[in-house]
Formats: structure tokens, C-alpha cells, sequence
């Protein structure tokens, strides 16, 4: 028998709502492979937060709850001191993650709460239209930065990764990107030791994958995966900011 | 402690006791005045009892953290005080579109804004009128001794679990802050089961999702109409008062909590005096006890009496359909009324309408 491409179990066999060129569709699987690899789909829950992936909850196989914008590691928190043996994780924006929610990152993850959070960071509000998000890049045009971001109005992008990796409850913070085979294949592993990570019980875990949103940078898919390379990537390298199994 | 021992346990930790006898094990919650020993007698117990007590960076934390619980199955519960609620109303929300049971208390202060530390009953609009974004209502319970705090915890916990609502306690500084003889009841076992909770399905069953959204607006309102179904059963079914001395009474009070404490005393006085005054204490304030209200036959005129400038007069007047008079006794600031105040005001009322 050849080896086929088939859908992960942990995915609902339903179709996306996602645009095309959004990266929320390889990200998902990723998640999903992960979950089949380490059989853990059934005692698995995600967190949907608000956004375009709230809509995520459709699409695991797992047990979903959908929080309040930003609120997913306080939902999360909750599941995963209810039943610690689950396995807990959300699925958040840069809106979500690092605008409203800063606050409940910043302590789930000072606690070294045992969940994972996958941060997907396209620098824009995809949900309500394009607009600018904490981690619009300086100059980037939005709806409401029509005239590029100003950052001595509006400040500077928060470069996540680097901020929680001086947090001691931070087991992993790896940034990734999914606009290239060679860079999914990167994320797979990262999205698969933070599970693996939490599995063991060693804390808090995020991985951060930069994407991409051709609708809303008004981009051909092609085209925004160059912009990505060229001008996110920068800003944000790739790499691992904080692995507690590294250090060992 | 043995059941049936009378013990003296100030209001915030015989509540907290009582949580924990009613089988929760799971607490999230901010320090604010004054509930704050409700979180501190929950941070000494819990780990005993091998719970899970967990102070949050925030309310908006807290109460999302109770979701989270709430809708893995588990019985759990916040504390807060006023100011706490806005914050958390947010959440409450969700939990409400979510159909998540869960017990908040709300241990009054006096407001708006910083306010007071000082008891005060305020934030009775908020409590009754769901107190976030939508149409929802939460169960709220009120409480006006140190015995009551403890009782109503297991049926707040049991009424939440039946409708899978929200429910509050209402509580008050003077009531978290005193203390009284009280018994406490043995531990409640055999929780009843959930099977909608988002656990983890164990590949034995279909996932479970707990959601609020419903973007087709025929299917949220039908989502909508079926819980406003189960908030009609409530209301037909779980109206619980004392009343107090109100069958012959010409002047009936009403008054919920620390207020009704006081009012009784001013009932007792003005009986003393002739007068045929009673007392309606509603101790669902939602569902409002309307009925009760309808069996003052006698009752010529009523006074609401309350720390705040007014609001649940709004509801004794909706429950007599405003056919009677209904008029209004308050204080402000966390200032408790005091019997001889209240007195003169059912004097007064007496004189113009008995």
C-alpha cells in the first residue's frame, strides 16, 4: 500500500471557513497530527478564543470551549486544575493573545500552568477586517493605521516570545512559520514537544507561528508569504527563546 | 466539628465551610474587601481536602477560570466583593451563553466607583438583571444570617446544577463580617453527573463543545427561547421568602439581608406599639418571590426598606402591580439603617395609609 495524505483523526471532517493562503488551516493540522501522534485526542481540551480561529472549535476532535477574547489561559486554567491529567490547550490570535489577553498570558504563563498555547501572530485583526493589531510592524498600513503605524503614537509591536521566555513558569517559548515546507516541518516539531512538554509536566508552553493574511494585508497568498520573509520574519526571528529541556 | 454542633464562625468562612461541605473543590478568586476571608479560609482548606484553591491576577481572570472549571463538570465557585462583579460581568455572560452552572458571591459594598469598604446593597440591579451583555439571568440568593449563608450554599450549588445557570449569592459586608452560632451540615455526596461537560471524551462518547456563539440568528434565538423555557420553570418553581407577621398586617415591609435583620426588629417594635406591621424577606431575588406579595391581603400600604436609594422597590411595586402603595426607606454610603429609623417610617406610613 502507498503512503496517502489523509486527514488527522484529531480534525472534524467538516470544511474551513478560513480564507485561502490563510496558514489557520496547516496550523490546525499540525495541532491534530500532534494529538493522533501522542494519542492523546481523548483526553484533550481546546480552548477556541475570539477571532478568526474561533471557529476552531468546529474543527478538533476533541472536547472545545470557546472563551471570552483574551481569556483562553484562564479558561484553560480552569479545565487543567479541574482535571490535571488532561491534556490543555488554546489556540489564540495576536489580538486575543497580546492586546486583551496580555494579562492572562503573562500569568499562565508566570505560573507555569501546565497548557499550551499556540500563538498565531499575522500582525493584523483578521476577524473584523484588518485592523491594526500589538503586533502591526512599525510603518504597516491597516484600516485604522491607514497611514502606516506610527510608533510614536501608536508604540511598538510586543515581540512575545522574548517577553514570557524571562518568565521562570516558561518550560518552551519557540517562535516558527508556516510559509515554507522546510518551516511547517519546524513547527510540527515545536507544536509536538510543547505537547510533549506538558505531557511531562514541566510548565507553561507556547509556540508562536507567524502567518500569514493575504485577505487582510490585501495580498495574493504568494505575495504575502514574501512579505512575511521579507519584513515579519525580521522583526520576529525564528528560533527557541526559552526550552527548559535544552537547559537540562 | 460534628453535624447538629453549634459552632461561632464569622459569615465569609462559614460560607466558605459550607462550600466545601456542599463538595466543592475548586475555588479561583482576587482579594478584595470584604470577602477576602472567604478566599483566605479557602487557601487553608482546600489543599486539605485535596482542592484546588487558586488566586487569579485578576477578576476577569478569576471568573474565566470558573468557566473553564465549570464547563469541565466540576462544582466551583468564586468570591468577590462589588466593584469585583463589574469586572467579572464579562464572564458571567459567557457562563450564562454557555449554560455553565457555577456559584459567585457577591459580599456588597458600598459603590459607585472605589466606594466603600462599608456593607451596602447596590449592586441588587446588577444581581437581578443579569448583569452583563444579553439577555440572561442568573439565580440570586440572599442570605440575611449567618446560618443562611451557610444553607443556601448547597441549594445554590443544586439549583445551579438543575438549570445549568449561574447563580449568585448576595451577600453584605455586615453578613461576611459577623459572627454567629451556626450548624453546619453534613457532606453532600452523589453530585449529579454531566454528561455535556468538556472533559476530555475518552474516545467513549461525541466531543462535547461549550460554546456561546451561534452565528445564524434563527439558531441563537432558538438557543435564547429554550433557556428563557427553563428560566420560566424557575420562575414557577424555586420563589423562596420568609414571611413574617404578615397575615393581619396593614404596613408590610420588604427587605432582603442586613436591611431585613433590622427591618425585624423594627416589625417587632412596631407591634409593640399596635401597629400590624410585617415583613416580606425575599430570599430569591431572582426569581423574585411575587406571590408572597400577592398574600399580603391586609396589607393597606408597603415599605421597602434597603442600603441604596432604590431598587428592589422597583420589584415589590411590578409584584402588587402597583395597586397598593409601595414607598421606600433607604441608606447610602455603608451605613445601616438602624431599627428606630425604620420605625419612625412604618409609624409614618401607618398614619397616612392604616
Amino acid at each position: 500500500m502507498p503512503a496517502r495524505f489523509e486527514r488527522p483523526k484529531a480534525l472534524v471532517d467538516v470544511p474551513m471557513h478560513y480564507c485561502p493562503g490563510c496558514t489557520h488551516g496547516i496550523i490546525h493540522r499540525l495541532v491534530a497530527e500532534t494529538l493522533d501522534e501522542l494519542g492523546c485526542e481523548g483526553r484533550t481540551v481546546g480552548i477556541a478564543s475570539v477571532g478568526c480561529s474561533v471557529f476552531s472549535y468546529k474543527y478538533f476532535g476533541c472536547d472545545m470551549i470557546q472563551a471570552p477574547h483574551g481569556r483562553a489561559p484562564a479558561v484553560a486554567t480552569g479545565v487543567k486544575r479541574s482535571f490535571p491529567g488532561d491534556v490543555v490547550f488554546t489556540y489564540q490570535g495576536d489580538g486575543d493573545l497580546a492586546a486583551i489577553g496580555t494579562a492572562e498570558t503573562v500569568h499562565a504563563a508566570t505560573r507555569g500552568e501546565n497548557i499550551t498555547v499556540i500563538f498565531i501572530n499575522n500582525a493584523i485583526y483578521g476577524m473584523t477586517g484588518g485592523q491594526m493589531a500589538p503586533t502591526t510592524l512599525p510603518g504597516q498600513i491597516t484600516q485604522t493605521s491607514p497611514y502606516g503605524r506610527d510608533v510614536r503614537e501608536a508604540g511598538y509591536p510586543i515581540r512575545v516570545c522574548e517577553m514570557l521566555s524571562t518568565l521562570d513558569g516558561v518550560a518552551l517559548a519557540q517562535r516558527v512559520s508556516a510559509d515554507s515546507v522546510k518551516e511547517v516541518r519546524n513547527a510540527k516539531k515545536a507544536i509536538r514537544k510543547a505537547f510533549e512538554y506538558q505531557i511531562a509536566g514541566r510548565g507553561f508552553t507556547l509556540v508562536e507561528v507567524v502567518s500569514a493574511c493575504p485577505t487582510n494585508w490585501g495580498m495574493s497568498p504568494r505575495d504575502s508569504l514574501q512579505w512575511l520573509r521579507d519584513n515579519m520574519i525580521p522583526y520576529y526571528p525564528l528560533g527557541v527563546y526559552k526550552d527548559k529541556g535544552a537547559e537540562e | 466539628m460534628t453535624a447538629s454542633e453549634k459552632v461561632l464562625m464569622k459569615g465569609n468562612e462559614a460560607l466558605a465551610e459550607a462550600a466545601i461541605l456542599a463538595g466543592c473543590r475548586h475555588f479561583f478568586g482576587y482579594p478584595i474587601t470584604p470577602q477576602t476571608e472567604v478566599a483566605a479560609y479557602m487557601s487553608k482548606r482546600l489543599p486539605k481536602v485535596g482542592g484546588c484553591y487558586l488566586q487569579a491576577e485578576s477578576e476577569v481572570a478569576s471568573v474565566n477560570m470558573v468557566l473553564g472549571a465549570g464547563a469541565a463538570g466540576v462544582r466551583v465557585m468564586t468570591s468577590t466583593s462589588s466593584p469585583g462583579v463589574s469586572l467579572m460581568a464579562e464572564g458571567i455572560s459567557y457562563i450564562a451563553g454557555c449554560d455553565v452552572p457555577c456559584l459567585i458571591i457577591n459580599v456588597q459594598r458600598a459603590g459607585p466607583g472605589l466606594g466603600g469598604i462599608q456593607p451596602a446593597q447596590g449592586d441588587y440591579w446588577q444581581a437581578t438583571r443579569g448583569c452583563g451583555h444579553g439577555d440572561f439571568r442568573l439565580i440570586v440568593l440572599a442570605p440575611s444570617t449567618v446560618q443562611e449563608m451557610v444553607d443556601l450554599v448547597s441549594v445554590a450549588f443544586d439549583l445551579g446544577d438543575r438549570y445549568r445557570v449561574p447563580v449568585m449569592i448576595l451577600s453584605d459586608g455586615l453578613l461576611g463580617q459577623m459572627m454567629e452560632p451556626v450548624v453546619l451540615p453534613e457532606p453532600q455526596g452523589g453530585l449529579p453527573p454531566k454528561p455535556w461537560a468538556a472533559c476530555g471524551h475518552g474516545g467513549a462518547r461525541e466531543r462535547n463543545v461549550v460554546n456561546s456563539l451561534y452565528i445564524e440568528p434563527p439558531e441563537l434565538e432558538e438557543i435564547i427561547a429554550r433557556r428563557f423555557d427553563r428560566y420560566a420553570g424557575i420562575e414557577a418553581s424555586e420563589q423562596r421568602c420568609e414571611s413574617y407577621l404578615t397575615e393581619d398586617a396593614d404596613v408590610v415591609l420588604a427587605a432582603y439581608g442586613a436591611s431585613a435583620r433590622v427591618c425585624r426588629s423594627a416589625v417587632d417594635a412596631a407591634r409593640g406599639k399596635g401597629i400590624r406591621a410585617g415583613m416580606v424577606r425575599p430570599i430569591t431575588l431572582w426569581p423574585f418571590p411575587v406571590s408572597a406579595f400577592g398574600q399580603c391581603k391586609a396589607a393597606k400600604a408597603f415599605l421597602t426598606v434597603e442600603m441604596s436609594t432604590g431598587q428592589m422597590v422597583e420589584d415589590v411595586r411590578l409584584a402588587v402591580n402597583c395597586g397598593r402603595p409601595v414607598e421606600f426607606f433607604g441608606r447610602t454610603g455603608g451605613i445601616v439603617p438602624s431599627p428606630a429609623e425604620v420605625l419612625a417610617r412604618i409609624e409614618d406610613v401607618a398614619g397616612r395609609y392604616a
